[in-house]
């Protein structure tokens, strides 16, 4: 616990401590509120948040694999994994504190766009539990993007690799359900494997909670991804200190 | 307070350290010497529980390297080679961290950090960003790291490399000053350092100990020069 938090600490800080961590955020909030304004969110005179929380699966979709690409690749790249794995530190309880030092950021950049809530509020009498159930969503969705992004992190040891890989894989998970692909699919898989494939997307799960629907299936849905792809990045950061 | 037996570490069909065996106490400055890729960071490594030996067993403290990493790491402070520290931080900012994953809080871990500073005189910097510090002041700054919570054993690869003479005084002196109650572990290819710092050389060459004796040995083998002992017992395997 102890090791977990300090890891957890001094990656958050580090978000702070160089430009990068404050482009990405600044990045972010200026490309959420340009995507909520342009998706006619005055015109539809509505007051829900559902054009915001629309735009973020595309706009996590590049935002989460920025914020967590150097993890990993960037203790290998350098050589202080080396220094880490020396110190009183477990595999698990290093991956679990940059994988939360990164969710936190995520959660500062979902804050951030508090003026978004308030703007509705002053403007209108919106649903107010949809709202909360809709950040609480879009918080777990990022958690299980990075939990993606941090397992290809893992996987390299440049930053560039890790980000568009992360895309790649993030994008399979995203767009599972779509139109689109269930299409192509239909014909190829039998019908109970295309229910499972299009119940794996992380919006479809998302978009319920958008609605202000807490169902359990989709908490555990988000529960389990995320510590499935947590443990694979332990195994895979263990493995990979061997080659150093 | 070290005590290896038979360790064995491959890397695909590359055997790196081959039934290495050894045992270091109190007092010990162990000078682990041998050829570029003769095993000598891999056993480092396998001790300060950073990678995992293929067969074999150590302890460092009483404590098994493979049931107790952990522990093993509590009790001891390590030196990598390349020193390689978050550039993004400032000393103070990176020995408050280490003393945060080792326990050293509360009111405890200022005058610690004060303590390392001090004896590894890094005051002047303490607030700089580790990228833009000297490599004397960034080697200074591993060691003073290894040195929280005051480790009864320490091991530093290549303690020496890239630091000009004064610098080089300065770390034999810190080592020499804290020789008494500890146990060092300190690897290195230049012959000077073993004489002037160590009073034990293991020379390691293709992954075996080919000769463990004091630095004093190894001169009267090679006539005077440990270097010439170096090259026969190196050409010799």
């Amino acid at each position: 616990m102890r090791a977990t938090s300090a890891i957890f600490k001094r990656e958050f800080q580090s978000y702070f401590s160089t430009s990068m961590g404050y482009v990405i955020l600044v990045v972010f909030l200026a490309l959420s509120g340009f995507l909520t304004i342009k998706g006619r969110f005055f015109e539809l005179r509505q007051a829900d948040l559902r054009v915001f929380f629309d735009s973020l699966p595309l706009l996590f979709l590049f935002f989460v694999p920025a914020a967590a690409m150097r993890l990993w690749a960037e203790e290998h790249k350098s050589g202080t994994i080396e220094f880490l794995f020396s110190l009183p530190v477990t595999v698990r309880q290093a991956v679990i504190g940059k994988f939360l030092a990164a969710w936190l950021f995520l959660g500062v950049a979902l804050a951030l766009t508090a003026p978004v809530v308030i703007a509705v509020l002053y403007l209108g009498h919106p649903d107010t539990s949809a709202i909360v159930t809709g950040y609480l969503g879009a918080f777990l969705m990022g958690g299980a993007y990075l939990a993606m992004s941090t397992l290809c992190s893992a996987l390299t040891r440049s930053q560039i690799v890790s980000f568009v890989l992360s895309i790649a894989v993030i994008s399979l998970f995203v767009y599972a359900d779509s139109p689109a692909f269930l299409a192509w699919l239909r014909g190829r898989l039998p019908a109970f494997l295309m229910e499972a494939v299009a119940n794996m997307s992380v919006v479809g799960h998302f978009e319920s909670m958008q609605r202000g629907v807490l169902e359990f299936r989709d908490l555990t849905y988000y529960g389990v991804l995320i510590a499935g792809l947590v443990s694979m990045t332990c195994i895979i950061v263990d493995h990979r200190r061997e080659s150093c | 307070m070290i005590n290896v037996k038979n360790l064995r570490k491959t890397f695909g069909e590359i055997v790196a350290v081959d039934n290495v065996s050894f045992e270091a106490g109190k007092g010990d400055i162990v000078g682990f010497i041998g050829p570029n890729g003769a095993g000598k960071t891999t056993t480092l490594r396998m001790l300060s529980c950073f990678i995992a030996p293929d067969s074999g067993s150590a302890t460092v403290g009483d404590f098994d390297i493979r049931t107790q990493p952990v522990e093993v790491q509590r009790c001891l402070g390590y030196v990598p080679e390349k020193s390689p520290f978050y550039g993004e931080m400032t000393p103070r900012w990176f020995l408050k961290f280490v003393c945060d994953v080792r326990g050293i809080n509360g009111n405890r871990y200022k005058p610690e950090i004060e303590r390392v500073a001090t004896i590894s005189s890094l005051q002047g910097v303490m607030d700089r960003r580790i990228e833009t510090l000297s490599k004397g002041f960034q080697r200074r700054l591993g060691l003073a790291q290894s040195l929280l919570g005051d480790p009864p054993v320490l091991i530093l690869d290549e303690p020496m490399a890239g630091l000009d003479p004064n610098q080089k005084q300065e770390i034999i002196e810190l080592i020499r000053l804290m020789a008494a109650d500890k146990c060092f572990i300190i690897s290195t290819h230049v012959m000077e350092e073993l004489e002037t710092i160590c009073n034990r050389g293991i020379l390691i060459n293709r992954g075996r100990i080919v000769a463990d004796s004091t630095p004093a040995d190894f001169k009267e083998k090679g006539q005077g020069r440990i270097d010439t002992f170096f090259r026969q017992a190196t050409s010799e395997a």
